[in-house]
């Protein structure tokens, strides 16, 4: 049995704890709105795009000197996995739900006897692979130091991996990110970006009997393309991250701060009840001090 | 009147216009070209430098830096890597984009790339000089 003291420290802690959850669940639900604005406001560009590169697609199909980025080496031997997660925790199993997604795909890969490397994108992409699969992770980054994060940051994770791409060190690049469905709802997604894949449903517009004019030509529009297109999606699994993060977080903290208050009632009740115990005691004490007489 | 144009500019972060207007002059990679309402479909990557839009006695001018123009029948996209309202820019900005394309030149691998990122500089020195 805690004694009275033991009970009103308990108490305090809990309710300091609270009082944390509490605020960071605010500024999650702060934060979530801005991420949310943000995804939204790159949504036109990235559909824009998706338009342009299914256009260009469909000419490529089939013509031999199509841009690797689009048709691939030829070869599915090495994969490179690029793991996007936030860098702080304290938002539920957002993080680590991203990280079963890709361990499942690296043991998968694995038990196929293809070669695997990791591109670790966020703190805890880092932290929780290099445990098993410190050897495969050939580069990392976070943004502990971005404040907002731009599409500076994922042009130049593109570089890398384009770069990688170039030097011939993989065939396949799959993006695992958090995609963002609503505030409760939050998917780890695998997404394979190169070789790119066609976007689907996204009907080329009807031009009338017209033919588009290339200036220069259809290649070299696609050669510029190509390597946007993978900066553009690397971006917006980035802003969805964020979005996610911030959602996980709140109703995370939101839980959090629940709990706490459920244990503070209970913790209370026991308070109470040892309190009245204890001045019972005493009055019994009391009374048969006096009965004694 | 004349038909209108339906044009867009969206840059990654954010759609920065979308509405009708008169005309819009873009700096295509090889060459300016103004494009009016029923332009015949296109497709062309751009060089740096200033879109300039205009409805009516209205004229704005945007920055843009990399990217692809769509024409298509339902009217102009400019998708852009960075781009940036001429009220925005200033004497400060103009300088770290000039230093960074020097250093894009002086890292320049091929001369065709060499010969890209002079382009790009020389427009932004033409961009200085303007202001």
């Amino acid at each position: 049995m805690p004694s009275l003291k033991d009970l009103k420290n308990r108490i305090s802690s809990v309710k300091s704890t609270q009082k944390i959850t509490k605020a960071k669940q605010m500024v999650a639900a702060a934060k979530l709105r801005r991420a949310e604005e943000r995804a939204k406001e790159a949504r036109p560009y990235t559909q824009r795009m998706e338009a342009v590169l299914a256009n260009l697609a469909s000419l490529a199909e089939g013509n031999p000197n199509a841009p690797q980025l689009l048709a691939g080496t030829g070869k599915d031997e090495t994969h490179l996995l690029i793991v996007a997660t936030a860098d702080k925790g304290l938002c539920g199993g957002f993080n680590s739900s991203i990280v079963r997604l890709a361990r499942e795909r690296i043991t998968k890969l694995q038990g196929e006897g293809k070669k695997v490397k990791i591109v670790a994108v966020g703190r805890k992409a880092d932290d929780m692979l290099k445990r098993i699969y410190g050897d495969l992770i050939v580069w990392k980054t976070n943004f502990m130091e971005v404040r907002q994060i731009g599409f500076g940051e994922a042009h130049d994770i593109a570089g890398e991996v384009l770069k990688r791409f170039d030097g011939e060190e993989f065939d396949v690049a799959t993006l695992f990110y958090g995609k963002f469905k609503n505030v409760v709802t939050q998917e780890p997604t695998a997404q394979q970006i190169i070789p790119a894949e066609a976007p689907e449903g996204v009907e080329p517009p009807d031009l009338k009997g017209a033919v588009y004019e290339y200036e220069p030509d259809e290649e070299d529009i696609l050669r510029e393309l190509l390597p946007r297109y993978v900066a553009v999606q690397i971006f917006r699994a980035l802003l969805e991250n964020v979005a996610s993060e911030q959602a996980a977080s709140m109703t995370a903290m939101d839980n959090a701060t629940r709990n706490a208050g459920e244990m503070i009632d209970q913790l209370t009740l026991q308070y109470n009840r040892a309190r009245q115990a204890q001045i019972t005691k005493e009055l019994i004490e009391i009374i048969s001090g006096a009965e004694a007489l | 009147m004349a038909d209108k144009l339906n044009f867009t500019l969206v840059s990654p972060e954010r759609e920065l216009m979308s509405r009708d207007v008169d005309q819009v002059d873009i700096p295509g990679s090889e060459g300016w070209m103004g494009v009016l309402a029923n332009h015949s479909p296109l497709m062309t990557t751009l060089a740096p430098g200033m879109v300039r839009i205009r409805d009516g006695s209205d004229e704005k001018r945007i920055f843009v830096r990399g990217g692809f123009a769509e024409i298509s029948p339902t009217g102009l996209t400019v998708l852009a890597e960075e781009a940036m309202p001429a009220e925005e820019l200033n004497a400060e900005k103009i300088a770290q984009a000039i230093k960074n394309a020097e250093e894009d030149v002086a890292d320049a691998e091929t001369d065709e790339k060499k010969l890209a990122a002079q382009q790009a500089l020389d427009s932004l020195k033409e961009l200085q000089a303007a202001l």
